[in-house]
């Protein structure tokens, strides 16, 4: 039996080795969106500007980093700038999911890992293995909004609030013109199109986030703890959240959720949000800053984890509720002392100002300002 | 009518060849290479075990019987109920489509098409093993699923009778289990269909002129003195096939619209399969989530060497032809 390949399909297998793999690796909770092929999109990479080495302290030497897909975009463009600052200091960020991130830095091979949620009990207790006499902590740096994306055609404005949101993505309104909907957009012409709501298939951090919002703001329609598993009733699953993006511009009457870039990306129109606030909140980058700042840190001495509870309630005008946050987990003491000076100072540079604006053109929204205030002290404490 | 062979008597005086160390070294080589496949496979089976038991032992829910998969729940609540089930649903809607095809195209090459016209399907054929399965699976999300949304529709209206072909909600995409083993039969034809063109290929000349002599057609050539040959050469191809299918990960991942339901309707978008689950459930599981999907990575295992040692037995009862021996 002869199963030969030309060496013209060699070439397509090993591509497509690396697409499977690169799929395989990434399958973190909200996946980065580089390949922006569409112009006008703001998923592409903030340009750097020379100005940043201002904010930057030179360390030598070499680092290992891994974890979170969903700051994929945002690490990229701050490693550049500061390597493009510091000769000889190399960062290695490399991106798979938050679980795996932090597996690695628990098992030692990571100077700092990059997650969509905060340490558990269990993972700080065998951090402490890795952190010489201290413990891994988790501290907020990138932000962003989770948007609602809908494929409605006609409809160029669609407004939902919180119970409706969650009735919708269980199944239990299952048309464009119910009254629910009805009721929040009194302008709108609404088709009798049947709902079709997309979720995620793979385990990620975006379902867990937004499952939190849901299960934080309207207890009541959304019967299910939050989990990174979709657990909504119905619907369509897609891989990814460009499979879910993918999904939503190709169906008509479809809702789904991804991070903003996506929506930018495929423009997709997305939801604004009737929190109580005086008017419908948009997903923007300037919003989710708002919505993250009414966020509580509830970590205890340096770790800095955030409850996000009061920012997916808040009614503050122009603070957009469905937000998340990730993380970079290091140790507080005990960080190993080859790496400590570098990690320290590309820790200092992205929770700066400088490091901080450059979030806003990939999507990501900020650290409102005293969040950050408390990231830059715990960050110069590290040891 | 059957055609047995006497079997081959042992000769009376055993002549001892001369040995060299060549031939000590060859021999241990060869002998090296069997062990150590053993050893390969039970090291997997001990490494899944060892893991699997680890966290089945803190199932809160049946393993068996649990159709969610939340391992990262606390207490982590997960079966394999309806990934056994979507495994071996898809996996026989795509032998009942792949393998008659298989044989079909099989036999057409060796025994209907001219030289000219054989070779060339031949090469296509083996054209379709070379393509990724990831390549598959872009295929069936972005061609095969919207284009067999219509036969969907045709079959809920006309076979939804039986059950199997009822689709609960008729505007819900084609990402169905049925979708799934369609693109899975495309799949596993090629190795089907080559190893059967092998074994057709190797039936003696002799049982089929013998059959022409007594005045068979062409069909009961095939019939009479090849197939009987060839079957349990063909069931071995067909379980190759099968185990691709049943592992098969990227293009079901990509293609099936996975809910942890369990459905009798092969039409609704729901449902997974082994591999499918682990590829969405890995990259975000904490090391007790992994060691979770190992345990239904166990299950799969088991579920194929209980299918092969089946294919065994089968070919074991039919060992008299030894045609490609299986």
């Amino acid at each position: 039996m002869k199963l030969q390949r030309k060496s013209g399909l060699r070439v397509l297998t090993v591509g497509a080795v690396a697409i499977t793999g690169a799929l395989v690796l990434t399958a973190c909770g909200s996946d980065d969106n580089s390949n922006s092929s569409s112009p006008g999109t703001s998923a592409g990479q903030p340009s750097s500007s020379a100005s940043n080495a201002s904010a930057i302290s030179c360390e030598k030497g070499q680092i290992l980093a891994s974890g979170s897909s969903a700051q994929q975009n945002a690490i990229e463009s701050w490693v550049k700038n500061y390597q493009q600052a510091c000769p000889g200091a190399t960062i290695n960020y490399k991106t798979s999911s938050s679980g795996e991130g932090v597996v690695d830095f628990n098992q030692g091979t990571d100077a700092f890992a990059g997650s969509d949620s905060p340490l558990k009990d269990t993972e700080v207790a065998s951090s402490k293995k890795v952190c010489a006499g201290g413990e891994g902590i988790s501290i907020p740096m990138v932000g962003g909004p989770i948007a609602i994306g809908y494929n409605l055609p006609g409809v160029d404005s669609l407004v939902l609030d919180a119970p409706t949101l969650a009735k919708i993505f269980n199944s239990q309104i299952t048309s464009w013109n119910d009254p629910a909907i009805k009721a929040l957009n009194a302008d709108a012409t609404l088709p009798t199109t049947k709902i079709q709501t997309v979720h995620r298939q793979d385990e990620s951090g975006t379902t867990d986030n937004l499952t939190k919002y849901l299960k934080g703001a309207a207890p009541s329609a959304w019967p299910y703890e939050h989990a990174k598993a979709w657990a909504g009733k119905g619907g369509q699953a897609a891989a990814k959240s460009s499979g879910v993006a993918a999904l939503v511009k190709q169906t008509e009457g479809s809702i789904g959720y991804f991070e903003l870039s996506y929506a930018t990306a495929e423009s997709i129109k997305t939801v604004k949000i009737d929190t109580g606030a005086s008017a419908p909140v948009e997903a923007t980058s300037a919003d989710a800053s708002a919505g993250i700042a009414s966020a509580k840190v509830v970590g205890t001495g340096s770790d800095l984890s955030l409850d996000l509870g009061a920012a997916y309630t808040t009614k503050a005008a122009n603070a957009y509720p469905i937000v998340l946050v990730t993380y970079e987990i290091a140790c507080d003491k005990g960080n190993k002392p080859g790496t400590l000076p570098l990690t320290k100072s590309f820790l200092n540079y992205i929770s700066s100002e400088d490091g901080q604006s450059q979030l806003t053109a990939a999507g990501y929204a900020p650290l409102p300002a005293e969040i950050a205030t408390k990231v830059r002290s715990t960050v110069a404490a590290l040891s | 009518m059957t055609i047995t062979t006497p079997p081959p008597t042992a000769p009376p005086h055993h002549i001892k060849a001369v040995t060299r160390p060549g031939d000590r070294i060859f021999a241990g080589m060869s002998r090296g290479s069997g062990v150590l496949l053993l050893v390969v496979v039970a090291a997997i089976a001990i490494f899944l075990t060892v893991r699997a038991v680890s966290a089945i032992s803190e199932d809160h829910g049946n393993f068996l019987t649990t159709f969610e998969w939340n391992a990262s729940l606390n207490p982590p609540v997960f079966g394999v109920a309806v990934l056994a089930y979507g495994t071996i649903v898809s996996s026989i809607i795509a032998m009942v489509i792949a393998v008659p095809i298989a044989i079909g195209i099989a036999l057409f090459i060796t025994h209907y098409a001219p030289r000219s016209l054989g070779e060339p399907i031949a090469y296509v054929i083996d054209l379709l093993a070379a393509v990724p399965s990831i390549i598959y699976g872009l295929w069936g999300a972005l061609f095969l699923v919207p284009h067999l949304h219509g036969l969907n529709l045709w079959l809920d209206t006309y076979f939804g009778w039986t059950v199997i072909f009822a689709k609960q909600d008729p505007n819900s995409s084609a990402r169905s289990l049925f979708t799934v083993g369609i693109l899975l039969a495309i799949m596993i034809l090629p190795i089907i269909t080559n190893v059967s063109r092998e074994v057709i290929r190797q039936v003696p000349k002799m049982h089929e002129e013998a059959a022409i002599a007594l005045g068979a057609t062409r069909w009961e050539v095939i019939r009479l003195s090849v197939l009987p040959f060839a079957r349990s050469g063909i069931i071995s191809a067909s379980m190759l096939g099968l185990g691709r299918a049943l592992g098969e990960t990227m293009a079901v991942a990509t293609v099936l619209s996975a809910s942890p339901q369990l459905s009798a309707h092969l039409l609704d978008p729901v449902g997974g399969t082994f591999s499918q689950n682990i590829v969405a459930k890995f990259g975000e599981a904490d090391e007790f989530g992994r060691d979770a999907l190992i345990a239904s990575g166990l299950v799969l295992f088991v579920i194929t060497l209980l299918v092969n040692g089946a294919a065994r037995v089968i070919i074991q009862r039919r060992k008299e032809y030894s045609g490609a021996n299986a």
